[in-house]
């Protein structure tokens, strides 16, 4: 480890060229809850660090005046927990980044790092899917967009070209009585990894459902975007047989491993149990928006 | 490869160090800077003994580069008593005997301190989740739990 470098430039165009000309031997530091765990363990062990903290579009949250947000892909849950309004539209989101580690670990660890490390099991994934976030990376070539479920390609992979980091999410403006959830079963109560995490974000008409989106963590080489869950719930008011359907749709999308944390069966059966939950806390929140 | 000048605030001084890029700020603390009260548990953000605050906000040490610490401002546990004046939680945690090996001691202090400036009157709930990134192999926890009840509870008599 005695040829690193490290770099921490001030604007955008100065990270992206900084990371492109180094290669594959450059990673991006964000809040470094993965990445110094693994230079420790001799997993990675790069020749150029950047640290992207200190350029504006990565580290900011902006609620944009169609009252969508941009959150860069560096922000850490407790910054965006201080922000006054985006825990209000997207309690969901916010949910799940603190869910991650201890609150040390939140003073540090952003979404942008979650979807990059590319875990199957990250906890602030599935709720970005259910919420229709879109992310923009930029590369050499410029920036792109695309929507964040087509981000993961596997475990530890990601849709990033050589020299592209991740910039920032940007969540949609939200119709009246519209909210989001996440919940997640792990084996302890605090500083664990998801066995099954969901996310539930929805939209409500008199009592009935006329939006929703469903990401399912944990049970799949990546997170998904369980289509036949929300279309279950889409039209119902959340009666028993909609969430009944919906939990099917879940479970018969779940492909998950078989580990000492969980089994097969019982991650495929926790999705629909979770779907459950997480919509119905979805759907109280709608109501009280 | 030549070694970083990082030029920081620990602890209200102003300080500066060299340091290599690969280095985190527990290394530096430690082995550079003989601020020994920082801890190695693990290394891998799981135990909370190397807690320190970044700007006023609580981080594990040894997940961050030393590199990061550049024009910003460190506190670790040396800068909590005021000379031979305890800081209220260290002296709470010698009456209420909120410690035994005291490895874990230094992290639950500044995690402690940062969760009562973010919240002067928390429950018990909420001081076990903020600490539950601190780990304790003697105490059982409860007795640190209380120790800060009971500290939080004090200081915000002492306020009024
Ligand atoms: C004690 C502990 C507990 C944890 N608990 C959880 C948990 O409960 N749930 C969970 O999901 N995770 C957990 N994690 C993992 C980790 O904290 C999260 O994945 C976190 O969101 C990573 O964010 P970061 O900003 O720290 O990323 P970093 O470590 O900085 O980066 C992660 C990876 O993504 C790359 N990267 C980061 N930002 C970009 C970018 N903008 N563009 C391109 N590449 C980028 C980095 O190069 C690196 O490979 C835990 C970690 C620790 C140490
Ligand atoms: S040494 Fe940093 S968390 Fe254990
Ligand atoms: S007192 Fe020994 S680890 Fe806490």
């Amino acid at each position: 480890m005695t040829d690193i470098q490290y770099v921490a430039p001030n604007t955008l165009d100065e990270a992206v060229g900084a990371f492109a000309a180094a290669g594959d031997d450059a990673r991006v530091l964000a809040g470094g809850t993965d990445l110094l765990v693994q230079m420790r363990s001799g997993m990675v062990e790069p020749g150029l660090i950047v640290d992207i903290k200190q350029v504006a579009e990565l580290t900011s949250v902006e609620e944009t005046a169609d009252g969508g947000f941009i959150v860069g892909a560096a922000v850490s849950g407790a910054v965006l927990e201080e922000h006054p309004r985006f825990g209000q539209v997207w309690p969901g989101v916010l949910e799940a980044l603190n869910l991650i580690g201890s609150t040390q670990v939140q003073g540090r660890a952003s979404a942008g790092g979650n979807l990059c490390n590319g875990s199957p099991a990250a906890d602030s994934v599935p709720a970005m899917y259910a919420a229709g976030a879109i992310v923009t990376v930029q590369g050499p070539n410029g920036s792109r967009q695309m929507p964040v479920e087509e981000f993961p390609v596997g475990p530890g992979k990601t849709n990033l070209a050589p020299g592209e980091m991740l910039v920032s999410f940007t969540l949609p403006p939200r119709p009246p009585a519209s909210s989001d959830a996440y919940l997640r079963m792990i084996p302890r109560t605090e500083m664990d990894i998801a066995v099954v995490g969901v996310g539930v974000s929805l939209t409500l008409e008199d009592g009935v459902c006329t939006a929703a989106r469903v990401g399912l963590g944990a049970v799949a080489p990546t997170v998904l975007l369980v289509d036949a869950a929300a279309e279950a719930l889409i039209g119902s008011t959340l009666d028993d047989a909609a969430l009944d359907a919906a939990a099917a749709a879940c479970s018969a999308a779940c492909n998950p491993i078989d580990d000492k944390r969980g089994t097969i069966a019982y991650r495929t059966k926790v999705a629909g149990v979770l779907l459950k939950r997480t919509a119905t806390i979805a759907a109280d929140r709608a109501k009280g928006a | 490869m030549a070694k970083l000048h990082v030029s920081t605030t620990i602890n209200g001084e102003p300080t500066e160090f060299l340091c290599e890029p690969y280095e985190t700020m527990l290394d530096v603390l430690r082995d550079g800077l003989g601020l020994t009260g920082s801890k190695e548990g693990c290394g891998s953000g799981d135990c909370g003994a190397c807690s320190i605050t970044l700007d006023n906000r609580l981080v594990c040490s040894c997940l961050m580069l030393a590199a990061e610490a550049e024009g910003h401002e460190i506190n670790t546990i040396e800068g909590m008593a005021k000379g031979e004046n305890l800081q209220p939680l260290q002296q709470k945690f010698l009456e209420m005997a909120a410690l035994q090996c005291g490895i874990c001691t230094p992290g639950m202090l500044v995690a402690a301190k940062s969760l009562l400036e973010h919240n002067p009157n928390p429950t018990e709930t909420e001081v076990r989740y903020w600490l539950a990134g601190n780990l304790c192999r003697c105490t059982g926890y409860d007795k640190i739990v209380r120790a800060v009840m009971d500290t939080a509870e004090e200081m915000r008599g002492a306020a009024q």
